[in-house]
């Protein structure tokens, strides 16, 4: 057994068990911090299957920043009033929906590449000479070219939902006081030069 | 069964280069600390820590051992699972990242081909050790610590994201012994000048240095996230925090002072072994860090944002779209010619 195998086993029960633990920990910030840990291994599995750049983007992207957010929401809710209220059974149907079309996906893919595990082919592979080009470059070389499209398209797509976002939670609130630098920094026609006689004073 | 012992082999050759990077680190951090106290010191006309050793020089160490032995008071409210990691992770996290950075040619742990993006993977990560103390503390000062902290880490993160696009495009590679090597011409903080100041002072948010040090601002939140650590604990989290400081300075010492290369290739500056030349620079940069942290004040909140959202985003975003302008239209990026 070489180590690779060996770290895949480790990586991969890792993430197995923090996924259970996700679904069955009581505190939501744990089952965020779960989350994590099994982002975390997911990305070590990449890293073994030499996908070091999506290992690397997984982490930045989702551990990174989502699930930093994420955390964030989690972390400032009150939970501990609702913890004893919710009723499992309550989402059971919608949660077993969605996990036989999970199910029926993974046995549809299998079924296609015929249960060959010892030679799983990409089903579709453009590059040729995948070799000898580093990761970076390969992803970059097929995204830039064949599927440019669908790559502006989906940073569209991102667009639209960032300014969707803001423009919902966009409001004007009166009797807020900004602070504009420009304004505070400029002293043009705000400070005036005064000469004083003695004894007289000023007028303000 | 021949496998099985070659591949022990490679682990201990391993675990004892991380040990050779680990011990150098942990002297380096002891010495940036002092460095830290002494600057700070000399610039309000102090003297700084002076009694116990030579120059005050075991002032550290000494600290370190009474830490050691003093009680770790775990909070009766805390989550103290995630009370104890949460330091453990900070620490961890920082020295990880270490295992990339080549300290002179072909002297590195890890040369991998993302080198860069796993430097910026690590550091990403580092936001989780102050969010989970802050929250496991369970206690208010800690948790606004926490809640700033992330806040502060995640906006700086972007334009860092950015500056290093920058550089990237100047290198064409990821890999961080490449970036050196493609300034043996010109070192990259003089035609990338305004980025490099971006990447520095999104390196001291980025670390929680003063004048962005938010998060544990001593007159508004007591001491942040670490308001509830003792003894050992606290001393991982001081490390991490210099050891994150001192990885920003080599960050932005390979980024833009090229690394282990001396100023000028001539004769004696370029007999002198690359990893002084490296020190040397990171010792600079360090001292900047601490030059900074004794003449600015503290930010406040709002304009901390402002800085990172309204200044530094627009500002990395057009140094990307006007260098890759440059390199394209006079043929300058790598692989074009």
């Amino acid at each position: 057994m070489s180590i690779s195998l060996l770290t895949f086993y480790l990586f991969s029960s890792i993430l197995l068990l923090s996924s259970l633990m996700v679904i069955s920990t009581k505190n939501p910030v744990h089952s965020v911090l779960f989350l994590i840990l099994a982002f975390l291994n997911a990305a070590g599995i990449f890293v073994i299957l030499h996908a070091e750049f999506l290992a690397m983007i997984l982490i930045i992207v989702y551990v990174g920043a989502v699930a930093v957010l994420f955390l964030f929401v989690v972390m400032m809710l009150d939970f501990k009033t609702s913890l004893e209220k919710d009723n499992i059974l309550q989402y059971m149907p919608i949660g077993l929906l969605i996990g036989l079309v999970f199910i029926a996906e993974l046995v549809i893919v299998l079924i296609n590449t015929r249960l060959d595990l010892s030679n799983i082919q990409i089903l579709s592979n453009p590059l040729d000479n995948f070799s000898d080009q580093s990761n970076t470059e390969a992803i970059g070389s097929i995204l830039y070219t064949n599927y440019v499209l669908y790559f502006q398209l989906s940073g569209v797509i991102l667009l639209v939902a960032m300014v969707g976002s803001i423009v919902l939670t966009l409001r004007d609130r009166e009797g807020v006081k900004r602070q504009i630098v420009s304004e505070q920094v400029d002293r043009k026609g705000k400070i005036e030069l005064v000469d004083v006689k003695s004894g007289e004073g000023v007028d303000i | 069964m021949d496998v099985l012992q070659s591949n022990i082999f490679e682990l201990i050759t391993i675990i004892f280069y991380c040990i050779l990077i680990f011990i150098p680190l942990l002297v380096g951090v002891v010495l940036a600390l002092y460095a830290d106290r002494k600057i700070w010191a000399a610039v309000q006309k102090r003297r700084g820590p002076n009694v116990v050793g030579p120059f005050g020089l075991f002032q550290v160490p000494a600290d370190g051992l009474k830490f050691i032995f003093k009680e770790i008071i775990l909070p009766d409210s805390a989550d103290k699972t995630v009370f104890l990691i949460a330091p453990i992770i900070t620490l961890a996290l920082s020295i990880a990242a270490w295992a990339v950075i080549p300290v002179q040619a072909g002297v590195v742990l890890a040369n991998i081909n993302v080198g860069i993006l796993y430097i910026f993977a690590i550091s990403s990560l580092g936001v989780y050790g102050i969010l989970m103390a802050g929250w496991a503390s369970n206690s208010k000062y800690p948790f606004f610590g926490a809640l700033r902290s992330a806040a502060q880490m995640v906006s700086y993160e972007v334009s860092i994201g950015f500056v290093i696009v920058t550089v990237l495009m100047c290198v064409g590679s990821l890999n961080l012994s490449e970036i050196v090597l493609a300034q043996k011409n010109i070192w990259f903080f003089i035609p990338l000048f305004p980025m490099f100041i971006v990447f520095f002072i999104s390196a001291l948010a980025e670390t929680n240095r003063p004048p962005f040090d938010l998060p544990e601002a001593e007159s508004e939140l007591v001491a942040g996230y670490q308001t509830e650590y003792s003894g050992m604990p606290f001393v991982l989290f001081l490390f991490g925090e210099y050891i994150n400081i001192l990885l920003m300075c080599a960050m932005t010492t390979i980024l833009f002072l090229g690394g282990w290369l001396p100023p000028i290739d001539v004769y004696p500056l370029n007999a002198i072994p690359g990893f002084v030349w490296f020190i040397l620079k990171v010792t600079l940069v360090f001292y900047m860090f601490a030059m900074v942290k004794a003449f600015v004040p503290r930010y406040r909140y709002d304009q901390l944002m402002r800085l990172g959202w309204k200044v530094f985003l627009p500002l990395s975003l057009l140094a990307v779209v006007l260098t890759s302008s440059i390199l394209f239209f006079f043929k300058l990026a790598p692989g074009m010619s």
